[in-house]
């Protein structure tokens, strides 16, 4: 793009600044929450001494199973994750290179774009019965299967768009030299592409850590999740808002860590998904 | 696409053959893993919420009772108040808040891409609430527009403004979810437009720059429409979540004052679970679900007269 007139520039750098600022002052502002008293909160202190008392409260007090919410959370990100990544994956290679007749491909990626599009609080009742019928209500492993599957279609569509991108020179090459099947995919196929792979980790990993509607059906006070957590947090009669704040700003520390560590491939699987 | 076996094959038989049965063999294990969830766990509740929207299904001591009523339960969708305030609040709400981030979004894209510097840092910081959890965004901005000690009224109060109950006013609740929904989303439209910007050929820009074309011009004649199979991705895109919208709903008001902010996830969600009105719940989300393929197959058409290729 041109460079533009000094005015120009120093409009928009101002105006991106201003955005920057409408982004930031609530993150900050809550996180800051977790760090008041309620006293201080409710008085809109603009200095204050910080205090740890919310944090402990919220870690550390037997009445409060953060700590277990904060764990569950996490098994069921990790797991469901791993099991949607390698599904999607592997289903990836096959519909794409595997010789799949077009109409099982279309027929598969079609079905998954709708699926992307149902609203999953109208699938949860039917988990739930579901779950009950085979004795998985209200545990992680039932959670874990929802998120894989709430997850499997954005993820194979992402999976397609870098499979495509396998040279197909490589792949017969390796083909001549002997490799097939399983060996070929395993020692050709997936190092090419692991920057694909680590993006789609990345998405499937946030998604599952922000779900809230399923898990809200399918869990109960041993194996609520975090967002599970918050919602119930604001739902009590009497909010202990500074409390709150600070289970909201711990919740949002895995964001802040991969948006530290994997900016590049979050960006990489939204604008990869979405535009090709 | 590439097809197998023919290409590439092996010197001896023996071993083309061996390689065909490995590719066989594979060619179904790769696929089974991602075709079971979606069989078992994607598209065996969708039949289980078709069967069950033609019965009423009551519980009494754990155990459940279902009587068939046929269609009763879809004809008493058109005449559901909750319903039908939760088509028109999700409409306004996915249209204004949609467009209002297609807009924003666009332009802080503009911005970002005409910058020397910062860029990586703006983005960082523009891409933040795409990765907050929909639900913490609910309890963040509870907090923020808070009648007694929000942030939002304290701001008010510094140039004289009286505390104004943002979420508790009918007239301001749907309004403040939908402005609520411009802060999280206007960054993913942004990060989407970006991608489309920085990929737009450069040469174009230059050529019109040397034909004297203003600034202004060049982003009507040759920006947007280069832009425009991006812009309506990206819209269809958020659309779709926008009808979904759930869980900041039901933090911020939890569908009021009165039906205020009802929105139809929302309606589905009280029918089915609040009520236990399980037969009539599945009605409602069947239907739903059948009016979101109609839109699948609206944005796809789309998108096909939109791709020059």
């Amino acid at each position: 793009m041109s460079p533009a007139a000094p005015t120009a520039r120093i409009a928009g750098y101002g105006t991106l600044v201003v955005a920057a600022a409408i982004v930031l002052v609530p993150v900050v502002w809550i996180i800051a929450g977790g760090f008041r008293t309620q006293i201080s909160l409710l008085m809109g202190e603009v200095l204050f001494r910080p205090i740890l008392a919310n944090f402990r409260e919220v870690l550390l007090s037997s009445a409060s199973d953060f700590l277990l919410n904060y764990r569950n959370s996490m098994i069921v990100g990790v797991a469901s994750t791993a099991l949607c990544v390698s599904a999607a994956t592997l289903a990836a290679w096959s519909l794409e290179r595997l010789g799949w007749s077009p109409w099982v491909k279309h027929l598969f990626l079609g079905w998954a774009l709708l699926f992307q599009m149902i609203p999953p609080i109208a699938l949860a009742g039917a988990w739930f019965t579901m779950a009950r019928t085979v004795g998985l209500e209200n545990t992680l492993t039932g959670l874990v299967l929802a998120h894989a599957t709430l997850n499997l279609p954005m993820a194979v569509w992402l999976m397609t768009v870098f499979v495509r991108d396998v040279p197909n020179e490589l792949v017969e090459a390796a083909r001549i030299d002997g490799a097939s099947g399983s060996k070929l995919f395993f020692s050709i196929v997936l190092p090419i592409i692991t920057p694909g792979l680590a993006a789609t980790t990345v998405l499937c990993f946030v998604f599952s850590w922000n779900e809230f509607s399923a898990a809200l059906n399918l869990t109960n006070k041993a194996s609520a999740t975090v967002p599970v957590a918050i919602a119930k947090f604001a739902q009590d009669y009497e909010i202990q808002y500074t409390q709150m704040a600070a289970s909201a700003a711990l919740s949002i520390v895995p964001a802040l860590v991969l948006l530290l560590i994997g900016q590049r491939y979050i960006v990489r699987g939204l604008t990869n998904g979405a535009l090709k | 696409m590439t097809t197998l076996g023919a290409v590439g094959a092996p010197t001896t038989p023996a071993r083309a053959k061996r390689a065909a049965d490995d590719d066989r063999l594979w060619r179904w294990t790769s696929f089974g893993p991602a075709l079971l969830l979606t069989l078992a766990i994607g598209t065996l509740p969708l039949l289980n919420l078709f069967v069950t929207s033609f019965f009423t299904v009551s519980w009494s001591g754990g155990r459940s009772t279902w009587t068939p009523v046929g269609l009763a339960n879809y004809a008493q969708l058109p005449s559901d108040p909750l319903l039908q305030a939760g088509i028109t609040n999700t409409t306004i709400f996915a249209f204004s808040a949609v467009v209002s981030q297609m807009v924003l979004g666009f332009l802080l894209a503009l911005l970002v891409s005409r910058i020397p510097r910062g860029q990586i840092l703006f983005r960082a910081i523009f891409i933040l609430p795409i990765l907050i959890p929909g639900i913490v965004i609910g309890a963040i901005w509870q907090l923020l527009l808070n009648l007694d000690f929000g942030l939002v009224n304290q701001l008010l109060g510094l140039v004289g403004l009286g505390p104004h109950d943002w979420l508790g006013d009918p007239r301001t609740a749907l309004l403040s979810v939908i402005v609520v929904d411009i802060w999280h989303w206007t960054p993913f439209c942004f990060l989407l437009l970006l991608a489309g910007i920085e990929s737009l050929p450069e040469d174009v820009f230059e050529a019109s720059k040397m034909d004297g074309a203003s600034a202004l011009q060049e982003l009507w004649n040759i920006t947007l429409p280069l832009m425009l199979p991006t812009i309506l991705v990206t819209l269809a895109f958020r659309l779709v979540l926008a009808f979904k919208v759930f869980d900041e709903v039901f933090l911020l008001t939890g569908g009021g004052p009165g039906t205020a902010t009802e929105v139809i996830s929302f309606t589905i969600y009280q029918r089915f679970f609040s009520e236990d009105r399980v037969g009539y719940g599945s009605a409602m989300s069947v239907v739903v679900i059948f009016v979101i393929s109609l839109l699948l197959v609206l944005a796809l058409s789309s998108r096909r007269w939109a791709t020059p290729r």
